[in-house]
């Protein structure tokens, strides 16, 4: 249990040191030993309990618990004065009426509000806690150079990077807790942690814009509070059945129609957190934040515990309609989300879009939560974290590079930015290509829907949304390799951040690929087997060719040294005009002309306007079913 | 553990190429025909292919030359893992991985004409996914399986049960055979108007790379028609054979289509397959219960 406490304690430690640290080479030591601490006190936690299976722990419960009520108020305070200041009254609403919530559960069931044990551990925590420990940590160190250049290019945004650190830390302490609480009263109160911070990290530039978007962010997580504490006061009320607020017991009882409803009430909040649709605006918006905020929202923590809190409940959800319809709008939210990307240029809007793809696919598969769904689910938390961090923070390091952020402009990055170049590529591999983690678990989820009963819907929707994420992932990765000619080097810049972070990712990437059927056995395999007394696992001879795929890829770069010297070099055919290697070409009146090349964006087909209202729509209904067909199921 | 997996795999790769290029071979002959001509000798794809290897090596940059012959590498695995029996998903995603490689082949060169054809094929790529995810999909509701191994050997009459997701089938083979009114990207045909397309930059022995690719793709292709077919393997070859012969006769009496129209075909060929797949589950009651 120790161990539990200081990964969620030591983060809000290190918060509080980095409140006084001023100078940025003493906080990059501080931030780089306690990332190191952070980083090895996971795997700590993955080497002490991988094989022990769910193991519970008392903890103390009554001073905490009072802890926690009391900085609850003392946040909906907060916010209260937040929404005067910017008179975003709904913001005050919403946090008025979450807070009396609390209340009135405090005064009227205060009685229920002690579980026996407050904090566990299992399988599918432990993998969260890796991926907030190692992922979450690394984003923070490269936040630290990050900032400062950060700074250096934006003059005009106040320097508040003491609260910056602060708040980033806390939030990763917040993520530990929301990962080990079995009480789902402390998982309630790390969950509106996680809200707050990541409205104090959207809005650090203080911009209008910045500003309104962490409101926005604020009022659709709060909105999720709201059905979260409303789920918990329905759970504590119907205790006997339910098994009230303790989260293994609620997971376990027997009277599942009871538990269904606080269940997706819970799954509302989780499709909050997690940007499906309606509610993906607020990931879009806190694109304004600092790189490395968006990358820690994206990649490891926020929609994260989102998605953990469906796939927690999956197995309340499997084979219920209301489950279904839950599933339902993941899936949508998939094949939307990833057509809308096809239509931006904007690097970090396209991955932002394919965040909320993703989450949409990991919340289909945790609505409709067969034991291979759930297999699946968690895989692809696991290589969509990996993955979208090192994408996120490869695009903050071109774009201070390069000074811009659009896939157009990052054209020949292979011959300016070339190691960098090699990482995206392998990030954007990672996302959609076999035998790379992402699709692996795409395979997964198909072969599983085909099994489950009207699992045709989903087979079409994955069918279609596999298309179109080829279709935008590809010509982002061409743009990366083109060969572009006459181009100087740009990899080094006076302000060069370390790339040790990244370095780090890129090979956690490929780790991810080679070592996924030792993750699956040792980790998923196990925590599917006892929830659903069966487990997925994927054909031995299907894992060997696929190690066999990784080989052939990472040996085929090899060739390169067979190229070398044997080929003569001519420009590019130009029409027969041609002026310059470098796409110049001989005009007419001896004009000398540039030819450029640009990607094909079908903003007619999958433009915003066009695709998001009617998703949004689609979501909206479908979640409104989710709740009356719950409803029906009492 | 049998290793009879292994003599498919090997047979396809040393036999493919000169199947493929038969068919080409053939294919060239009766499109011939078809516009009142001669027609090059049989053997002469053999002969195109085997001068490109004798050609000066030229590139516009060497990383095309890597891109390729991953294309090529990638193309022949799938196919092998196909003639092996492997999975039918697995070999789909592979073979995907493999246009990946060709489309950035095409991106590398950095040239007007190939990045038009590499966005085309891009397009092709969308346009063909989802129809040929669901025919893996519809293989699987009336076989109980994925792998080629069982399909191949099923003694169920698979058409009788897929014949709107065999039709849509045939509609994106026309997108991967290169064919016509879907041969957007690059074509065998001389009224290409984006000059060569994807293929633009590539020459010599890079051009024969992806020329033989293609015949390795071709016969992968036949195969996956024949799977349709597999309970009667007499029918079976019939209905490749006549399949084909389909295929060249749409490509003499088609003109060029636009991108919309290449990715409107393609997707609605899917909706065809949905609906087919639909009536299988739910009307016909063919629950989709795999194995465990």
């Amino acid at each position: 249990m120790q161990t539990l406490l200081f990964l969620i304690l030591f983060p809000i430690l290190v918060a509080c040191l980095l409140l006084f640290v001023k100078r940025t080479t003493v906080r990059y030591a501080v931030v780089a030993l306690s990332a190191l601490a952070i980083g090895g006190g996971s795997i700590y936690l993955l080497v002490r309990y991988a094989l022990e299976g769910a193991v519970y722990f008392a903890a103390p419960s009554e001073a905490a618990s009072l802890v926690m009520v009391a900085i609850e108020m003392g946040l909906a305070l907060f916010i209260v004065y937040m929404g005067a200041k910017f008179r975003n009254y709904l913001a005050i609403a919403l946090a008025a009426i979450q807070a009396a919530l609390v209340v009135y559960l405090e005064g009227t069931f205060s009685g229920s509000l002690h579980a026996v044990n407050n904090l566990f551990i299992d399988q599918l925590s432990i993998i969260m806690a890796l991926i907030i420990g190692i992922i979450g940590s690394l984003i923070a160190v490269y936040a630290v150079r990050y900032m400062e250049t950060y700074h250096h290019h934006h003059p005009e945004v106040r320097d508040r990077q003491k609260m910056f650190f602060f708040v980033i830390f806390v939030f990763l302490a917040a993520m530990f807790g929301l990962v080990f609480s079995n009480n789902l009263m402390w998982l309630f109160f790390f969950w509106e942690i996680t809200t707050i911070s990541s409205f104090l990290l959207i809005g650090y530039s203080e911009t209008e814009e910045a500003t309104r978007n962490a409101f926005r962010a604020l009022v659709m997580n709060l909105l999720g509070g709201v059905a979260f504490v409303v789920a918990i006061i329905i759970l504590v009320a119907t205790e006997a059945t339910s098994g009230g607020i303790d989260l293994a017991q609620v997971l376990a009882s027997g009277d599942t129609a009871i538990v269904l409803i606080p269940a997706v009430l819970i799954g509302f909040a989780g499709i909050t957190k997690a940007a499906l649709m309606p509610f993906s605006s607020w990931l879009l918006g806190a694109m304004v934040a600092p790189t490395p905020v968006s990358a820690l929202l994206h990649s490891s923590t926020m929609v994260k515990a989102g998605v953990y809190i469906l796939v927690r409940f999956s197995p309340v959800f499997a084979g219920t309609f209301a489950g279904f319809s839950i599933g339902l709008v993941g899936a949508v939210t998939f094949v939307v989300a990833s057509a809308i990307a096809i239509s931006q240029s904007n690097a970090k809007l396209v991955l932002a879009y394919s965040t909320i793809a993703n989450l949409g696919l990991i919340a289909a598969c945790a609505g409709v939560g067969t034991y291979m769904l759930v297999w699946a689910a968690i895989l692809l938390i696991i290589f969509h974290a990996v993955a979208k961090a090192l994408l996120f923070l490869g695009t903050g390091a071109i774009e201070h590079r390069i000074g811009s952020r659009d896939i157009e402009d990052m054209e020949g990055l292979i011959v300016r930015m070339p190691r960098m170049a090699v990482m995206m590529f392998i990030g954007i591999a990672g996302m959609f290509l076999a035998p790379f983690g992402m699709l692996i678990s795409k395979w997964a989820a198909i072969e599983a829907f085909v099994q489950v009963p009207f699992g045709l819907v989903f087979i079409a929707i994955l069918a279609y949304g596999s298309a179109v994420t080829v279709f935008f992932w590809a010509k982002w990765m061409g743009k990366l390799v083109a060969v572009t000619r006459h181009q100087e080097k740009v990899e080094k810049g006076f302000f060069e951040e370390p790339w040790a972070p990244l370095y780090i990712i890129t090979g956690l990437v490929i780790a991810a690929v080679l070592l996924f059927p030792v993750i699956s056995s040792i980790l998923i395999e196990p925590y599917v087997l006892a929830i659903y007394g069966v487990t997925a696992l994927m054909a031995q001879a299907n894992v060997a060719i696929m190690l066999l795929m990784m080989t052939l890829l990472l040996i085929l770069p090899v060739s390169f040294l067979l190229f070398r010297r044997s080929a003569k070099s001519l420009p590019a055919y130009m029409g027969g005009r041609t002026a310059t290697p470098d796409l110049h070409f001989a005009g007419s009146l001896g004009l000398t002309r540039e030819a450029q090349t640009r990607n094909y964006y079908l903003t007619e087909y999958f433009g915003e306007a066009k695709l998001f209202l009617p998703g949004a729509v689609v979501c909206t209904v479908l979640i409104l079913a989710s709740w009356v067909l719950a409803g029906v199921a009492l | 553990m049998t290793w009879t997996w292994l003599i498919g795999a090997v047979l396809f790769l040393v036999l493919a190429p000169v199947i493929g290029g038969l068919v080409a071979g053939i294919d060239r002959k009766i499109t011939a025909r078809m516009q009142g001509r001669v027609g090059p000798p049989l053997l002469q794809p053999f002969y195109d292919v085997g001068k490109l290897f004798e050609k000066e090596s030229v590139v516009v940059t060497t990383a095309q030359n890597f891109y390729v012959l991953a294309y090529l590498i990638f193309i022949a695995l799938s196919g092998a893992l196909f003639f092996a029996g492997g999975d039918l998903l697995l070999i789909i995603f592979a073979f995907t991985l493999a246009h990946v490689f060709l489309v950035l082949g095409a991106y590398a060169v950095h040239s007007p004409y190939s990045h038009i054809g590499a966005e085309r094929e891009l397009i092709q790529l969308m346009a063909y996914e989802p129809m040929i995810i669901l025919a893996a999909v519809g293989l699987y509701m009336v076989t109980n399986s994925f792998y080629v191994a069982d399909i191949a050997v099923s003694t169920i009459p698979a058409i009788l049960y897929l014949p709107g997701v065999f039709l849509g089938f045939v509609t994106i083979l026309t997108i991967k055979l290169r064919k016509s009114p879907f041969d957007i990207s690059t074509s065998h045909h001389a009224h290409q108007e984006i000059v060569k397309g994807i293929t633009t930059e590539f020459s010599g022995s890079t051009l024969a790379q992806v020329e033989i690719a293609h015949w390795y793709e071709n016969v992968f292709l036949l195969g996956f028609v024949f799977l349709f077919f597999s309970w009667n393997p007499v029918i079976g070859v019939i209905a490749v054979v006549v399949t084909y012969l389909a295929e060249i006769f749409v490509d003499n009496v088609t003109a060029r289509v636009r991108w919309q129209a290449a990715l409107k075909s393609g997707w609605f060929a899917a909706v065809l397959g949905i609906v087919n797949l639909a009536v299988l589950a739910y009307i016909l009651g063919y629950m989709m219960t795999g194995g465990v």
